[in-house]
């Protein structure tokens, strides 16, 4: 029993690591094409019928170019920054369940690598280190472009998490619960969050924005001013674990709210489909109703990339800690009277 | 300041209303004109295989020109090259011998004939300069290359098709 289990937790790691790899490279085509749509383009089309290959050109290419160490720059805080933001964002996919439990072959398997009961904290938690890796590698640079990216990033992530984490608190007024798997339970049909917590969800869309460093608040990279902020000084291979661990972050970040507030793999008529397809291909096609999610989320993450143009610094904060913190907190204080006074939910 | 042309327009800066400050409406307008874009039709010309309409004075590749009977006008004045401010032309004369006449227009005339494509920047002066109207920048978008000597043109590549040329090429497609 204990070697089945090892088998099945260890299958699905695997294959979640290959699903996010192969996710976060395709993004890095998608962001080209969806940006090239956009304005009137066609994007890459050369490698491959419509350059579904240009991933792995681009991959070659950044494994085959020179890396540079700046001469001032700390050898080993160098490395260990886009190493840390890499791991990092891997990190946070662990607690998404990704589906409902599935019957393999008479095996009960849930769909999630763990469920920690204080998911939600785990997920704060992981994203909070993901501004090490900018930290460090901004610092390790000796370059004052990237420590001011760094330090951009630094401060930015910290006042979006508050926004964040009292958008959430709302949210857990309604669900009374910190594990994702029982949240997503709970929305089981249509019965998502979305619909208790619009205003929550807002808030939350907004700071993942900020949290991933994506446009309109990606002042840590700002290549106009800082030329490329704390990724100034990297090349090659480590540039290329930056750009991954941003579209990671991304790809995490959509699977994290597409489960809080849109439903996870539920969906309508799901039980009709898993009463009809049963016990092992129903629930596979809960996991493709949530990648679907995701991947509308990921779309919406690039088209608001490029339309809306980048914020100024003061902006940002202002936004972060005079508009949304406020929001966040009149958010709670409402959702708190209408489950006292009404006892909903 | 009292306006003198009387055409002075004051801009009027009023303070933002609710809808304007929260700022979202504004960027969901502009989220529905970039998503309009993606069903637009695309301006992108497939280069190679596919190319632009030239406008009429379009400037592309040179061609040193030959006159009616198929003779190479060019008689390696060297003005073209004094007037490139590129200092992408450069030539040796030799003087025409007996039985040559069928070959080159003038007396003197160019036995070799290079031009930088990358020093060139297609300004036309070379063009303009020319008493013999024996150089025109009529051709198409030069070509990229891997190595920089490639970009060397020498008259192989700039001396336009003689008549026989051109004939038996026909031959070989007909
Ligand atoms: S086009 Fe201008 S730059 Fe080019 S060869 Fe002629 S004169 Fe020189
Ligand atoms: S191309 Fe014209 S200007 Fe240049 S050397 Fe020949 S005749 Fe003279």
């Amino acid at each position: 029993m204990e070697i089945a289990f090892l088998i099945e937790k260890v299958a699905i790691v695997v294959i979640l690591f290959v699903v996010t790899l192969t996710i976060a490279a395709y993004s890095t085509l998608a962001e080209r094409k969806v940006a090239a749509f956009l304005q009137d383009r066609v994007g890459p089309d050369r490698a491959g019928p419509f350059g579904v290959f240009q991933p792995l050109a681009d991959g070659g290419k950044m494994f085959f170019k020179e890396e540079t160490t700046p001469n001032g720059a700390n050898k080993w805080l160098f490395i260990a920054g886009p190493s840390l933001a890499l791991l990092t964002s891997f990190l946070g996919s662990a607690v998404i369940p990704w589906g409902q439990s599935i019957n393999f072959f008479g095996r009960i398997v849930p769909l999630q690598v763990t469920d920690i009961n204080v998911g939600i904290l785990y997920i704060f938690g992981v994203v909070s280190l993901g501004v090490y890796g900018i930290m460090i590698g901004g610092w390790a640079s000796n370059n004052k472009y990237s420590l001011m990216g760094a330090i951009r990033g630094a401060s930015q992530n910290i006042s979006y998490e508050i926004a964040m984490g009292l958008s959430i608190i709302a949210l857990l007024l309604c669900t009374n619960s910190l594990s994702f798997k029982v949240i997503a339970e709970q929305q089981h049909g249509i019965n998502w969050n979305f619909w208790y917590q619009p205003l929550g969800f807002l808030i939350f869309l907004v700071c993942a924005f900020a949290e991933t460093n994506r446009v309109p608040f990606d002042l840590p990279e700002c290549e106009t001013e800082l030329i490329g902020g704390y990724n100034t000084e990297y090349s090659g291979f480590k540039m290329g674990a930056y750009m991954f661990a941003e579209y990671i972050n991304m790809f995490v970040s959509s699977a994290v709210m597409a489960t809080l507030y849109f439903g996870g793999y539920n969906y309508p008529g799901m039980d009709f489909v898993n009463l009809h397809l049963g016990p092992t291909w129903g629930p596979l096609v809960g996991v493709a109703v949530l990648l679907g999610k995701i991947l509308a989320f990921i779309f919406f993450f690039m088209w608001v990339r490029w339309t809306v143009p980048r914020f100024r610094y003061d902006q940002l904060m202002n936004l972060g800690w005079k508009i949304l913190i406020p929001l966040a907190i009149a958010n709670i204080v409402v959702t708190a009277c209408v489950i006292t006074f009404f006892d909903k939910f | 300041m009292e306006s003198l042309s009387g055409r002075k327009k004051v801009l009027e800066q009023k303070p933002m209303n609710f809808w304007e400050r929260i700022y979202l409406p504004a960027i969901f307008k502009g989220m529905g004109i970039t998503f309009m874009h993606m069903f637009k039709k695309k301006e992108t010309t497939y280069y190679p295989e596919q190319e632009r309409e030239f406008s009429e004075n379009w400037r592309g590749m040179h061609s040193l020109k030959r006159d009616e009977n198929g003779k190479e006008r060019c008689t390696a004045c060297g003005l073209c090259a004094l007037s490139c401010p590129a200092e992408a032309i450069t030539m040796t004369s030799a003087e025409r011998q007996k039985g040559e006449e069928h070959l080159y227009r003038e007396e003197k005339y160019a036995a070799v004939y290079e031009i930088n494509m990358l020093r060139c920047i297609f300004c036309g002066l070379c063009e303009e300069a020319c008493p013999k109207e024996a150089i025109y920048l009529d051709g198409p978008i030069v070509p990229s290359e891997f190595l920089r000597k490639d970009f060397i043109y020498g008259k192989d590549k700039l001396v336009e098709l003689s008549i026989t040329d051109l004939a038996a090429q026909k031959g070989v497609l007909a």
